[in-house]
């Protein structure tokens, strides 16, 4: 498949997404500057969009560098603990200072997802048994136990509702002033492609990247630097998405490789693409209210994924 | 020059590789021999700094490898560990331009591609160079690795046991490259070899190693000997010459 295509689809849905809404809006009400149209265009629609290219393209990057990293084709943000660390940050966040400003939840919820994602990496390496369906099953099984923390604490702080609204990925809520925190990401993204080479040496395994001169150990620490940047500010905007970056790097790989100076560009506009597709689904099926994107994701998600897990067993141990 | 002096790796309290000291001549194959968990790999790990050895110290042209900077270093010595199970969806060419990672960091330049394109060639890969590692047999696979270890280009060239898993064809293939790479190309290679008359007919210098220790170190005619293999391998090894090769018939002794 050709970039141009999956980004001439990207385009092509994101017009859809704009003028998709309770509100039917058009391009001649714009033009003809009717300013409330304008204005929910404005507030909301443009930022939803934003946040779901933003949020689609960092969680399958996410995904593509954590599967590059720890040679596992179904490790990814969701099946590493890294989200459910990053929502126990931001509990933590609240519960023992009372007065925390929204940095000092983004800052918490980072350091928890970089400290729980390095924690299973750490688990990673010293279990000898590294099957492909294993290892991820261990990550899922690490998530389970910090999320049960988190819930645990949440009821006992009746915080359960905050809880699980972050658990709930969606862009409903996503208005103008509530989603800026998501272009963090972008400078993320960017290094991500800037270090896609030394990604992929690193994916060969630590023998290899010495051999070839690259200090294996940086490189390792910047990319869950970069995952836990992404999940956090994604967890903090929109919520939990489950699968996305599981899914759409896998897809990429089928067809192009692993070489991720190559996978990049396609593994971000695939993720707009599959999100936007989603999103767009919930918006549809029930008009004018709207089934949550985590749902539509899950649905379709969990369908792909079944089918790469009994088609592709044997694609992924190579 | 490679030396290597009182060379100690202890995993937990136990010695796998205790005081071997050897000097690697350039311009020459040099076969690692010797029985199972003699310490074979584990002393290649250390010459190519994969590990840290407990005692001793491991000198490239005089420092010591640990100094050395890590892309430079990478420009002098390549290794290749066994490689079968890499399971990066990578095509034979990327898999070989990454081999000029340590000049390049990746931007390959025109004089990259052309090291590239003649690792390839010197390899005979060119009609398989865009396919992906995964849907080559084992042998091919081989040789996108060692095309690799060639594009960087470096003057000693390491490898663990790159003929486990080759049949018999493939295997003689590889070693024929080998010694060509050292005859045609001047390289110096260093191998741990399982199958000791590859190393006899290949190598000029074969290293045995048993329990850890050196037990001998000499050029090739000198150790495929009947009395020197007994010291290595507890077997009375009666040895045949094939037209100047010296075969060990090592199957019913």
């Amino acid at each position: 498949m050709r970039l141009w295509i999956v980004i001439v689809a990207a385009v092509l849905l994101s017009f859809v997404s704009l003028f998709l809404g309770a509100i039917d809006i058009k391009i001649s009400d714009l033009v003809n500057g009717d300013t409330d149209k304008i204005d929910i265009f404005l507030v909301s629609r443009v930022p939803r969009l934003m946040a779901i290219i933003l949020a689609g393209a960092g969680m399958s990057i996410a995904g593509l560098i954590m599967q590059s990293l720890s040679r596992n084709k179904f490790v990814s943000p969701t099946t590493a603990g890294t989200l459910d660390a990053a929502k126990l940050g931001i509990l933590i966040s609240m519960l023992f200072f009372t007065n925390v400003t929204y940095t000092g939840q983004i800052l918490f919820s980072f350091a928890f997802a970089l400290a729980g994602t390095f924690v299973f990496m750490q688990i990673l390496d010293r279990i000898k048994f590294k099957d492909v369906i294993f290892v991820p099953l261990i990550g899922i099984m690490y998530g389970n136990i910090l999320s049960s923390i988190t819930t645990f604490f949440a009821y006992e702080a009746d915080l359960l509702q905050n809880i699980s609204a972050w658990l709930m990925g969606s862009f409903t809520l996503v208005i103008s002033g509530r989603y800026e925190l998501l272009y963090i990401s972008v400078p993320a993204l960017v290094l991500a492609y800037l270090y896609a080479n030394k990604f992929t040496v690193a994916g060969m395994g630590e023998d290899f990247a010495k051999n070839l001169g690259l200090s294996y150990k940086a490189v390792m620490n910047i990319g869950l630097v970069l995952v836990a940047i992404i999940s956090t500010t994604v967890v903090l905007t929109v919520g939990v998405i489950p699968f996305l970056g599981l899914i759409v790097p896998n897809i990429v790989s089928l067809y192009l490789g692993d070489n991720l100076r190559k996978t990049i560009p396609h593994t971000a506009a695939m993720g707009v693409v599959f999100l936007l597709v989603c999103d767009i689904i919930g918006r549809i099926v029930i008009h004018p209210y709207e089934i949550p994107v985590n749902v539509t994701v899950a649905v379709i998600g969990s369908a792909i994924f079944l089918v790469m897990l009994i088609r592709g067993r044997a694609y992924a141990k190579k | 020059m490679i030396e290597i002096k009182g060379l100690t790796k202890l995993f937990g309290k136990k010695p796998v590789v205790e005081d071997v000291s050897i000097t690697i001549e350039p311009g020459t194959i040099t076969s690692f021999i010797g029985p199972n968990g003699a310490g074979k790999s584990t002393l290649l790990s250390m010459v190519s700094r994969l590990l840290d050895a407990d005692t001793g110290e491991v000198l490239l042209d005089r420092n010591n490898v640990k100094k050395w900077n890590s892309s430079e270093f990478a420009k002098r010595v390549s290794i290749l560990k066994q490689a079968n199970h890499i399971n990066v969806r990578l095509t034979v060419r990327e898999l070989v331009a990454f081999g000029r990672y340590p000049y390049s960091k990746g931007r390959l330049t025109s004089a990259d591609e052309q090291f590239v394109d003649q690792a390839i060639a010197y390899m005979n890969l060119g009609e398989m160079q865009d396919k992906f590692l995964d849907e080559l047999s084992g042998g091919q696979k081989q040789r996108a690795f060692i095309a690799m270890v060639i594009a960087q280009d470096t003057e000693y060239i390491l490898l663990d046991e790159p003929l486990n898993n080759l049949d018999m064809k493939h295997s003689v293939q590889i070693m024929k490259i080998l010694r060509n790479l050292v005859d045609e190309l001047g390289k110096t290679v260093i191998i741990v070899l399982h199958d000791i008359n590859f190393a006899s007919v290949y190598s000029d210098r074969i290293v045995a190693l048993k329990n850890g220790r050196l037990v001998k170190d000499g050029p090739t005619h000198e150790i495929i000997k009947t009395d020197s293999l007994r010291d290595i391998f507890d077997m009375d090894i009666p040895i045949q010459d094939q037209n100047g090769c010296r075969i060990c018939v090592y199957f019913n002794s």
